[in-house]
């Protein structure tokens, strides 16, 4: 059975320059994803709460201006809330070093200006089975 | 506008008919050559395209109607352009060690970037500290931008400001000219982000009050500037966002125009004189790689706007009549594959922006698809420019590509394209009902959409992306400038002291007087500004006050 993977793509912090977010989610919904997006300037308490009732398999934050700063704030916030198992993908101007602290924050991955929106598309697929049979034992629905 | 001449007029021109059949025979049928706009392109421009017969009315000369060459006699031969690198980092204090750096190196103009929490309209003290100064200087009040332009003489230095509404910077900086006795009317510079229908359809980087406050303020800051600081720009319209969202050249000129038919009829309808307020308007626009698209457009603009000024607004001075813009190499073109390769990417942009008249030029680092500049990505932009002008001579002869066939012909389809989009907005009701209803962002969208296939398909080659890929090496990249936590922390701190030092007296009286300006639509809600400044308001304050009285701007999810 195929999995229609679904997305919340997003931008949290001060910036606004969505032609990448736009992009992308328009990408991936017509690749057959189920997309929710949002416009910028999402506060992080606002991401959390549409993930949970939107249950979601991956958040795409889009960073053109170094928000990706607070994405490891997200990525507590998130599993305060009980979505440890909701996978953070970023995208957008991120400097390697920067990269590497994302990574150790939990941020499944990263891509970079001149990639294929193809290959955040096959990213998606190949790691949401996986996300949906965690959520089921880790126990998420029972509640 | 060049119609090809009446194949009847011209004796036909065996050897051009011999070289058509040779092509022909050679190359087939290769008419879907487009540029970025849509005009086709063909193999070779002759007198069939353009012969000059209508030179005096389409073409002319520099400073003469309808500028085709150029808005001034002496163009980039008497003045160059204006160097003007966007800089902003950290603290007011490292600020101005960077602009004192820059203005020994060549730069002529100071250019203030902001931290995106006042884009934003915020105070340091109500946000992630993570974000602060990491794309701007962090600048909440008039000391701070007192000690941005330390050393410099800010009656006699052109000061451009990256200030959306309410326009707190340039109250800051006539706050500051206050202290230093310097008089407003020495004051010059622009207000590079009074477009708040660029921001809207566009980047929404900046701060928001919904759109029927944002018209308003634009109208009261143009109309207090032109009395008050009469060598200041308070409008520029800004083409830069839309097409670094994605609209193509010819969209984002069209949009633009509109966009200043709507500025310019909202002044018309307070009452104000056209002769006194179009000579300040100001255009920023993006430079793409397309080169002889840029240069035609840019051509075309100007004669579009010596038009519309005269035939719409019977506008009778000529600096009213004048396109000025300034112009930024478009960071999209950028890319984080081998960085090194965008030195030569913005070399083609700048010469386009160049070629294309100019007056005012922003040239990219190298190294902005990877971070926010760093200062030797920033040096090497600087010297972009003076390579171009000094050792390359592109200044010598004024309009050089004109009267190319194909500068020429593309000039006029370039004309045509814009204002065919132009008329799609017109048909809408004008800009501000055109983006209200999210036409524009859906047009815009569609472009960046069109434009973005081509790349993935292989369509628009991309060196280093979807072409020409190397391994490359990542300890070669700079890395990212990051401003010291410790000098933000201390940064932070003396904020908060500064601001319980104040007399609460004052600035709540200031607040109030905006409050009350806000709502009372014969007041002008920019001179209030400014006293608040005067005050010692600080920038989150103005901005929350009006946030609270005209209601924020929200953004629309058009995918």
């Amino acid at each position: 059975m195929d999995i229609r993977p679904k997305v919340l793509v997003t931008k949290i912090g001060f910036d606004g320059h969505d032609r990448g977010s736009r992009i992308v989610a328009a990408y991936l919904r017509d690749a057959g994803m189920e997309v929710i997006y949002t416009p910028p300037w999402q506060e992080i308490p606002v991401v959390v709460k549409l993930a949970t009732e939107e249950d979601v398999d991956v958040i795409g934050i889009s960073s053109l201006a170094t928000d990706h700063l607070i994405v490891p704030k997200l990525m507590a916030a998130l599993r305060a809330a009980g979505l440890a198992d909701v996978a953070v993908i970023v995208g957008g101007i991120v400097p390697d070093e920067d990269e590497e602290a994302l990574l150790a924050a939990g941020v499944a991955k990263v891509f970079h200006p001149g990639g294929a929106l193809e290959d955040i598309a096959t990213f998606i697929r190949d790691i949401t089975p996986a996300l949906r049979a965690k959520r089921i034992t880790d126990g998420r629905y029972l509640a | 506008m060049n119609k090809p001449l009446d194949p009847a007029m011209v004796r036909p021109d065996a050897r051009e008919d011999r070289w058509q059949a040779e092509y022909a025979g050679q190359i087939g049928s290769d008419n879907n050559v487009r540029n970025r706009s849509g005009v086709a392109i063909k193999p070779l421009y002759t007198p069939r395209d353009w012969n000059g017969d209508r030179h005096a009315d389409d073409v002319g000369f520099p400073g003469q109607p309808p500028y085709t060459r150029g808005i001034y006699a002496t163009m980039h031969r008497g003045r160059t352009w204006t160097q003007r690198q966007l800089i902003g980092l950290g603290t007011p204090a490292d600020y101005n060690a960077r602009l004192l750096d820059l203005i020994a190196q060549g730069a002529t103009a100071v250019s203030l970037i902001p931290c995106n929490s006042v884009y934003r309209g915020y105070d340091m003290d109500e946000v992630h500290a993570e974000l602060l100064g990491t794309c701007g200087v962090v600048l909440n009040h008039v000391e701070h931008m007192d000690a941005c332009l330390a050393g410099v003489d800010v009656g006699a230095t052109s000061c451009a400001m990256n200030d959306p509404s309410p326009f707190t910077l340039l109250a800051f900086l006539l706050a500051t000219a206050k202290r230093r006795g310097v008089p407003w009317s020495a004051i010059s510079g622009t207000s590079n982000q009074s477009d708040y229908i660029s921001h809207y359809a566009a980047n929404h980087m900046f701060f928001r009050i919904a759109l029927p406050g944002a018209r308003r303020i634009l109208a009261d800051h143009i109309d207090f500037c032109n009395r008050h600081v009469p060598k200041w720009n308070p409008m520029s319209v800004v083409g830069q966002h839309m097409q670094q969202a994605g609209a193509t050249p010819a969209e984002a000129m069209a949009f633009t125009f509109a966009t200043a038919l709507q500025n310019a009829d909202d002044c018309v309808a307070r009452g104000m004189d056209p002769d006194q307020f179009l000579p300040r308007f100001t255009f920023f626009f993006d430079i793409s790689l397309s080169f002889f698209e840029e240069i035609a457009r840019f051509r075309a603009g100007r004669r579009i706007w010596a038009r519309l000024t005269r035939e719409r607004y019977g506008a009778k001075d000529p600096r009213s009549w004048r396109f000025k813009f300034h112009a930024q190499t478009s960071g999209v073109d950028l890319t984080r594959q081998q960085p090194q390769n965008n030195i030569a990417r913005v070399t083609v942009q700048a010469m386009a922006g160049i070629l294309g008249g100019l007056q005012s030029l922003h040239t990219d680092a190298y190294d902005e698809a990877l971070s926010c500049p760093t200062e030797y990505g920033a040096r090497i932009a600087v010297a972009t420019q003076n390579i171009l002008r000094e050792e390359a001579h592109l200044t010598d002869v004024i309009d050089p590509l004109g009267g190319s066939y194909y500068v020429e012909a593309l000039t006029g389809e370039m004309e045509a394209e814009i204002l065919r989009s132009m008329r799609v907005v017109e048909d809408a009701g004008g800009m501000y009902a055109a983006v209200s209803a999210g036409l524009v962002q859906k047009r815009i969208g569609e472009s960046a959409r069109r434009f973005q296939d081509a790349v993935e398909s292989g369509a628009q080659t991309v060196v280093g992306v979807n072409a020409y890929r190397v391994d490359e090496d990542r300890s070669a990249r700079p890395s990212q400038p990051k401003p010291d936590p410790r000098k933000m922390r201390d940064h932070i701190a003396a904020f908060r002291a500064h601001k319980a030092a104040r007399s609460p007296g004052a600035v709540r009286k200031a607040q109030d007087a905006l409050a009350r300006a806000a709502n009372d639509p014969k007041d002008n809600v920019f001179a209030q500004v400014v006293a608040a400044a005067e005050a010692g308001c600080t920038h989150g304050e103005i901005c929350g006050t009006l946030r609270r009285e005209m209601g924020f701007g929200h953004v629309q999810a058009i995918v």
